[in-house]
């Protein structure tokens, strides 16, 4: 299978993350050009971390008008798989494939440390690889990673099943101490309805290496390789 | 056109005779702008003139050096075909001014240094001083700069993996923000600044010119007194996303052959540039101002040469690959305009509208300045400090340990390096706290190790020993690692050289620098020198920082801080000496400042160090941390801290030494390491054989740490308290009260 890292001005975990499913995954891996409107018949997209277009505005709100963002948006619409980190996360949100939107962080400061999330919903396609309630210890590094979304929108998320990671402690308690960035419900990372565009806060290229502290983030590249290669072979 | 007076030379930071010096040299008298360039150019920050004699003294040659000291950062080849390019400047009076701009900007410019050698940076490190925190002022500049050096360092993707911060009345008027950076390229890609091929042209690529920043280096130059707020204007703006697109297209630019030479427009802007670039290649170069991208209407040609705006680099292309060139630029959204060419005969030329308005030749410019060997005098104040009173012996050290553990310069700083992102490029090995950072090499066995250091108190007590004592601690933190030092850079920060105090003070510290430099064969490949950090007469204390590179041929034997398993021996390297001068200990409990800094002999110093290697090499230690700030016991303390499970120890001490130097004495040359059982017999022969003098001093385990001298106990407190006291000191300071 094939992944596509996208290149935005600015995204600077653009390299790490193609390292990462490059050579630590060992996945063909290419760089997809913000000024581009060819998605080069990858089989999923990653949009990286970093400050895309400097983030001066909003986190991602400029991005949204690249034209390459364009064709991740029809491709997502299709059914394509799209898995945006950090800032892929808020520019996720500013184009209006997942809901809510990020506040600065609830202390006004950037936070880069290592948290724990748990897997809340392990029958995804992004964590299939893991097991439910699974406490992964990934970093994260942002200013603006303080989940909102109306109520009314909380409750459908959670009906749905679409929050996949909450920020928790070591032993996999939810609780307020663990939710660094103050966002809603806990909430780390989240997926669309249908199940194929999903966003988290932490940087799972960060952990996947022994070398830097963790592997934990390897079970979301995994997941993703078993449900597209799985797929690919049934289509042959 | 203005009439050059006597207040305009002035003005312009220039005595009388440097101003004959220029008519001399030129054949003529300058008009302003020329005037303008040799002020900049002349100026203590850009010409080194006071610091030059002493400077000659460090040594700069050894097998690694590919570039030393004169080019934009030094560069030592690390084998494998690879090498680091790296470099620390200061951003002081800036960050004053204006903390968030000052110190941002300052990391934008030492990463320009860098990338302008065509190696992408990989890491940033910065040395801090400021004021205590006790007074809001000093919050305010530490929280500014910290922002600062986040909100630049983030954006632009390049991870700040360590440094040290100290706190000190001096610095409360005059904070120090030193940068560290380093990057990585392959050798046979490296560039220089010269422009070079008579007709080749000369692009302006980067950011538009504005009126910021404009006499920067001038301002960098001279005493501050009460008007500082006026100097506003002085200080830069920093856009970390420009630079990020600069840093891309520069090295995708450097990539193919496209290009003859590059330099960054930093202090003193396109006259820096456009005359050493010319100087470097013995050429000469003509450009048109009119041409110079403008983000403001009007600037006059003294204003577009002099401006510091930032994020802008002068290219000297070949002239056949321009159009190139400027494809690669507009593919980053960036200007990149032909403003002129290089020439023959060694003059700078500058149009603007049409008329000269310099005509000057480069090397008066660049290499001519005069240079000064100033009047030193030994101050008085070292007779007056030099002794210690009777101190008497605090009668509950357990009291003595949380204040000291406490203290803002010794307690844990993440709350600082959390705003910092310092895993970005995916290269961190070993977190910020540990003795040095780390980085592994993608594709190689091999990391880099990096540690800055510098004891101001030391330094003001004895300039030369505070400055051998530096030296040595950033090697021993490298040694702590499992790292061997290869070369260094050093940012030197002293107070007015026209004072002849400060003046005795700098050529001793570079003395006892260049004699530690030796002892250790690590060669000096540029470094910054920071004077006139005084502000309304007062100066700073003396403030040498040394930042080293060393290498950990197998990145897999790379040691972390801190106890790993209970029931290991702890051992100590080194020796106890009764030494209270200059600790952390007097000025915390004693509120005293005095003494004589401890001692230092750099032959058992670096056997010391040769012993940890071979240690670590042989797999025989679970984990090694030097003795520094705070002494035995805060080392002690920061191996609990560090062993993520508030793993505690128990520790016999026989010394016959006042119980209070035993415990927060900063003796040189000494560092605690643990090893299995088993190992221990081992590591103690290795230090036989290498007469280095090894005992161990207790064993790791329990929830307390527990020190008894001669079978008195004298310290017991619970890890967990001492890890609140430690973790809580600084983000307590910053509390908002409910």
């Amino acid at each position: 299978m094939k992944f596509g890292v996208v290149m935005l001005p600015g995204s600077n975990c653009d390299h790490d993350t193609f390292h990462v499913l490059k050579n630590v995954i060992g996945r063909d891996t290419v760089f997809l050009w913000h000024k581009d409107h060819d998605l080069q018949g990858v089989d999923a997209v990653v949009l990286p971390g970093g400050f895309s277009y400097g983030d001066y505005l909003r986190s991602g709100a400029i991005a949204r008008f690249s034209p390459l963002m364009q064709e991740v948006k029809a491709f997502a619409r299709r059914g394509g798989h799209v898995l945006g980190i950090c800032n892929g996360f808020q520019i996720l949100l500013e184009l209006g494939l997942l809901p809510g939107a990020m506040l600065r962080n609830k202390d006004l400061k950037f936070l880069c440390q290592f948290i724990h999330v748990r897997i809340e919903n392990n029958r995804t396609d992004f964590t299939r690889a893991g097991k439910k309630g699974q406490v992964l210890r990934i970093p994260i590094a942002h200013f603006d990673g303080n989940y909102y979304a109306p109520d009314k929108v909380i409750e459908d998320i959670r009906a749905n099943k679409q929050i996949v990671f909450r920020y928790c402690d070591a032993d996999g308690k939810v609780t307020d101490e663990a939710n660094v960035n103050g966002s809603m419900d806990g909430i780390a990372g989240l997926m669309n309805a249908r199940g194929n565009v999903m966003g988290l806060m932490p940087h799972p290229e960060r952990a996947s290496e022994a070398l830097l502290g963790s592997e934990d983030g390897q079970v979301i590249f995994r997941s993703l390789i078993e449900v597209l290669e799985h797929k690919g072979r049934k289509a042959r | 056109m203005t009439m050059i007076d006597e207040k305009t030379i002035k003005d312009h930071g220039l005595t009388l005779e440097e101003y004959a010096s220029i008519v001399r040299l030129i054949g003529k008298a300058p008009n302003l702008t020329e005037l303008g360039i040799f002020s900049v150019m002349w100026s203590e920050h850009c010409a080194y003139k006071s610091s030059r004699v002493y400077l000659k003294g460090l040594p700069t040659k050894g097998k690694h050096v590919i570039q030393g000291p004169g080019e934009n950062a030094g560069i030592l080849d690390i084998g494998d075909g690879l090498a680091v390019v790296f470099k620390i400047e200061s951003h002081n009076h800036p960050s004053f001014i204006e903390p968030y701009q000052g110190a941002a900007t300052g990391v934008g410019g030492i990463l320009r240094d860098i990338f302008t050698m065509g190696a992408r940076p990989i890491a940033v490190l910065n040395s801090l001083r400021f004021g205590p925190l006790d007074n809001p002022g000093n919050r305010a500049i530490m929280e500014g700069v910290v922002s600062g050096i986040a909100g630049y360092g983030n954006s632009i993707g390049i991870p700040t993996v360590g440094g040290e911060i100290a706190f000190e009345e001096g610095y409360s008027l005059n904070p120090l923000v030193n940068v560290f950076a380093l990057g990585l390229v392959e050798k046979d890609k490296i560039f220089y600044a010269k422009a070079e091929g008579t007709g080749n042209p000369v692009l302006y690529v980067g950011a538009k010119t504005g009126r910021d920043g404009i006499h920067g280096a001038t301002m960098a130059s001279a005493e501050f007194g009460k008007d500082t707020e006026h100097k506003r204007p002085n200080v830069q703006v920093g856009d970390p996303f420009k630079e990020k697109l600069l840093l891309e297209a520069c090295l995708e630019v450097m990539s193919t052959d496209m290009i003859v030479g590059i330099q960054d427009m930093g202090a003193a802007g396109l006259t820096c540039s456009t005359t050493e670039m010319a100087a470097k290649a013995g050429a000469g170069m003509e450009i048109d101002l009119d041409l110079v991208p403008q983000r403001e209407e009007g600037m006059t040609p003294y204003e577009i040469m002099l401006s510091e705006s930032q994020e802008r680099m002068l290219i000297c292309a070949k002239k056949e690959k321009v159009g190139e060139v400027q494809a690669i630029f507009a593919k980053w959204d960036l200007d990149a305009v032909v403003i002129g060419h290089v020439t023959e005969g060694g003059r700078l030329k500058v149009k603007s509208k049409g008329e000269d308005v310099v005509d000057i030749p480069v090397d008066a410019v660049v290499n001519l300045c005069p240079v000064y060997r100033r009047p030193i005098k030994t101050p008085e104040f070292l007779r007056k400090v030099s002794k210690l009173p009777e101190i008497p012996l605090p009668a509950d050290l357990n009291e003595v340990f949380f204040k000291v553990i406490s203290s803002p310069t010794i307690a844990d700083k993440e709350w600082i390096f959390r705003q910092y992102d310092h895993m970005i490029q995916i290269n961190t090995a070993l977190l910020p706290g540990a003795d040095a950072a780390v980085l592994r090499i993608k594709g190689s066995k091999k990391a880099l190790a990096m540690s800055l250091d510098g004891n101001s108190l030391y330094t003001y007590l004895d300039p030369r020993q505070g400055a051998r004592i530096a030296v040595s601690e950033a090697c021993r933190n490298l040694a702590c690692v499992g790292a061997r030092p290869i070369g260094v850079t050093n940012c030197l920060n002293f107070g007015n050289p026209e004072k002849p105090e400060v003046m005795w003070q700098f050529k001793e510290a570079v003395g006892g620098m260049a004699e530690a430099c030796r002892a250790f064969e690590i060669p000096v490949t540029g470094g910054n020198v920071s004077f006139y950090n005084d502000t309304e007469g007062a100066s700073i204390h003396p403030t040498p920082v040394l930042g080293i590179v060393g290498i950990i041929e197998d990145i897999g034997k790379a040691l972390r801080p801190g106890f790993r398993t209970a029931g290991d021996a702890v051992i100590l390297l080194g020796e106890n000496k009764e030494e209270l001068g200059g600790s952390e200990y007097l000025k915390i409990c004693a509120g005293l400042q005095k003494g004589v800094p401890p001692g230092i002999d750099l032959a058992v110093e670096r056997k010391v160090h040769e012993l940890c290697l071979e240690a670590i090499t042989e797999g025989l230690l679970r984990s090694a941390h030097d003795v520094s700030d705070g002494g035995l016991a805060v080392c002690l303390a920061e191996c609990a801290f560090h062993s993520g499970k508030r793993l505690g120890c128990s520790i016999d001490l026989g010394d016959r030494i006042r119980t209070d130097a035993l415990l927060f004495g900063e003796s040189q040359s000494r560092i605690v390491v643990t090893a299995g059982p088993r190992r221990a017999g081992k590591v103690l022969a290795l230090a036989r054989k290498r007469k280095v003098k090894a005992r161990v001093i207790g064993r790791t385990g329990g929830r307390d740490i527990i020190v008894r001298v001669r079978r008195r106990e004298v310290v017991r407190i619970p890890v967990g308290d001492a890890f609140k006291a430690w973790k809580e000191s600084i983000p307590s300071r910053y509390k908002i009260k409910e």
